[in-house]
């Protein structure tokens, strides 16, 4: 019990979608009556599952709904679902942000969140004064921040301009600055949103360093949102995640991605209404990959053609080719319409789930892109004594000749 | 989550009655660099800086002076008019600035609340003391013009309810801060009172005794007196008459009621505003 740094029981927050306030003092009085005699509110009683491309009956929409959840003392978890699934809802709630509708979240340690960076920041004031200013609102004394303001200014790397007002400042420093304030808020639970989508890669790095620092190496327990699987991958020993405001599974990151991609309803095959590719199909045949590519409306194209890329659950590309950087061995037809297929031969990938981006066009013109538009889960392609997750080892296994020469 | 051994619990319902004050004063250095930077930023990048805070009473009570002393020859119960007026002006917009900026306090804050949680109730207590600032260097110009009409032997005398000034001003950010708090809850739902504020203001300024001395509108309006008398910004801003200039309708129960009034607005203020500032993101 007293590892369990958060715990959430039943946590729900409803919305109410389009206008709100106007014309509905009648409807407010009445929800006050319902309240003042210990009922339930009327109006909430008919919600529905937050989705958004479903037409509702509702103005009321659970963005979160019975959400239950355990988070030990020390763990790195990344909050991982679609856009609208709840993930922002929930970390606004555990940042006292907005109250939740129903249920209660509890836990020991104080919170830091960053749901934004640079949050009060004034124009006007220097670099300096921000420090201070923003600090105190995520909650630091000013004697904390007067200890640790050379370590600050120190890791936003803006020394110079620390008496000039943040408004001469480059996107960037604002941002550096900002998130060096809030890396060095003294808490035993500090909450993230995306916010390192700013900034540029090297400093990216080092913020990723620093809430590995914060989980790994100073026990404190960290929440973080992304649609970056690499970055959660990374930093994140164990995930949750959402959909449409529930929990429908908390476990090691690893699985918990693989389990994301799943349901991120891809298919092996896919009817499209393009207008010159009408279908896509990526099978594992044994131990090579076969892309097939329908096209239509092709009379005018001398040269059809397929490229592709492979990647991996997190986004890293493993291989792919197109006519531009090699043409193709055969001869390529005029023709209206046909398939190209492309083997693959041995590509050598573990077991788990690939994503394929596909290219259409001729030698000039893109006629058709789509990206991760397919997705195949890959089984027994390689013979090995041990199933060993891509995430371990990387995800093609290399042919090795292997030799020993003894008595050297 | 400031609490002992740092446990917290996050629910739908609060008590009523939790005001949060423990929670406020563990924020109490926010406080102050929310001041300072309301009063840097003001007279950054202007030439006369501070001295901005000046230009506004002079001119009202120039303007006052010959309006309704010169003009419509309205009684300043004996008192040189300038100092009549600006007696009136410095402590009407002390109140009237906490009430106007508290009550929009919500909307102007709507970004910073909605990323990043500390006691709500820190901003409205930011305001009102900015304000102080604005206030006192307003003080001095109007001491200085006690002043002048001291030395130029003008007819008026400081009476020992001047020893009442700290408690004046307490009541004036008090009752601003309370009614503004309760106005910026409802504005979160009903913008039709952010008008309504700028406008009322206005209005209830030629409801207190501003303009005018309150023996003046008794003796004139007999009928319609008791609503300038019902407001409490007048009992305060008669005492704070009666005690740097000598005139005006100093009385213990006006003043009680005024702290009472204060006090009422004050506590269902707080009450109100620490209901909506749970939710209020989500209606802003």
């Amino acid at each position: 019990m007293s590892n369990i740094a958060i715990k959430a029981e039943n946590l729900g927050k409803a919305y109410q979608l389009g206008q709100i306030g106007t014309g509905t003092i009648s409807r407010d009085l009445e929800r006050w009556y319902a309240r003042m005699r210990g009922k339930e509110d009327p109006y909430l009683r008919i919600g529905e599952a937050n989705d958004r491309s479903i037409k509702g009956e509702s103005d009321i929409v659970w963005s979160l709904r019975d959400l239950n959840f355990e988070i030990e003392q020390g763990d790195a978890v990344g909050i991982i679902g679609r856009n609208g699934a709840g993930k922002s809802t929930l970390l606004k709630i555990l940042s006292k942000v907005t109250a939740p509708t129903t249920g209660k979240i509890s836990g020991h340690g104080r919170i830091a969140s960053l749901l934004e960076v640079g949050t009060g920041f004034h124009p006007e004031l220097s670099g300096r004064e921000n420090i201070f200013l923003n600090g105190a609102i995520l909650g630091m004394r000013k004697k904390e921040i007067q200890r640790k303001f050379d370590e600050i200014v120190d890791f936003a790397g803006i020394e110079r301009y620390i008496d000039t007002p943040v408004k001469r400042y480059s996107s960037g420093m604002y941002v550096r600055l900002a998130f060096a304030v809030a890396a060095h808020l003294e808490s035993e639970i500090l909450i993230v949103d995306e916010v390192l989508a700013v900034g540029d890669a090297e400093f990216q790095k080092k913020c990723l360093g620093k809430m590995g620092d914060v989980s790994k190496g100073e026990g404190r327990t960290v929440l973080f949102v992304s649609h970056n699987m690499q970055s959660i991958n990374r930093l994140c020993n164990k995930s949750l995640l959402l959909k449409n405001g529930k929990n429908i599974g908390f476990d090691t990151t690893n699985r918990i991605i693989e389990k994301y991609q799943e349901a991120q309803s891809k298919f092996q095959e896919l009817i499209i209404s393009n207008k010159y590719v009408s279908r896509l199909r990526f099978n594992q045949i044994e131990d090579y990959l076969q892309i097939e590519c329908y096209y239509q409306n092709c009379e005018d194209f001398d040269f059809p053609f397929l490229g592709f890329i492979v990647s991996d659950i997190y986004n890293n590309k493993i291989f792919g080719t197109n006519p531009r950087i090699k043409i193709p061995e055969i001869e390529i037809k005029k023709s209206s319409r046909g398939v190209i297929i492309a083997e693959i031969r041995n590509p050598k990938l573990l077991n788990g789930t690939y994503n394929l981006s596909v290219w259409f066009g001729n030698g000039k013109d893109d006629y058709f892109i789509g990206e991760n538009i397919l997705s195949i889960q890959i089984s027994d392609m390689i013979n090995l004594d041990k199933d060993v997750s891509p995430n371990d080892i990387g995800s093609v296994y290399p042919t090795v000749d292997w030799k020993q020469l003894d008595n050297l | 989550m400031l609490k002992d051994n740092h446990s917290w619990t996050i629910e739908a319902k609060s008590s009523l009655i939790d005001l949060k004050l423990r929670e406020v004063w563990a924020y109490r250095d926010l406080l102050g660099l929310l001041v300072r930077r309301d009063f840097v930023s003001f007279y950054k990048q202007t030439i006369l800086g501070p001295l901005w805070f000046f230009i506004q009473p002079l001119f009202t009570t120039i303007i006052f002076t010959f309006i309704f002393g010169n003009l419509a020859g309205i009684s300043t119960d004996g008192l040189p008019k300038p100092l009549f007026y600006m007696a009136g002006i410095t402590a009407w917009n002390y109140f009237a600035d906490c009430l106007t900026k508290t009550s929009t306090v919500f909307k102007d804050n709507a970004n910073i609340f909605g990323k990043v949680y500390f006691p709500r109730l820190i901003m409205p207590l930011s305001i009102v003391v900015s304000n102080l600032v604005r206030f006192g260097v307003q003080m001095i110009l109007f001491l200085m013009l006690v002043a002048y009409y001291y030395f130029t032997g003008a007819s008026f005398q400081i009476t020992w309810a001047i020893a009442l000034f700290p408690v004046i001003v307490v009541l004036m950010a008090l009752l601003g801060l309370g009614t503004g708090m309760i106005i910026s809850a409802m504005t979160t739902k009903y913008r039709d009172l952010a008008f309504l504020v700028t406008f009322g203001v206005q209005l209830l300024m030629y409801a207190t005794s501003v303009i005018y001395p309150l023996s003046t509108a008794i003796e004139k309006y007999p009928a319609y007196s008791w609503i300038i008398e019902f407001n409490p910004m007048t009992p305060i801003i008669e005492t704070f008459r009666y005690g740097f200039l000598g005139e005006g309708a100093f009385s213990w129960g006006a003043l009680g009621y005024a702290t009472g009034i204060t006090m009422l607005f004050l506590i269902l203020g707080i009450v109100i505003f620490n209901k909506v500032e749970k939710t209020f993101v989500d209606t802003v």
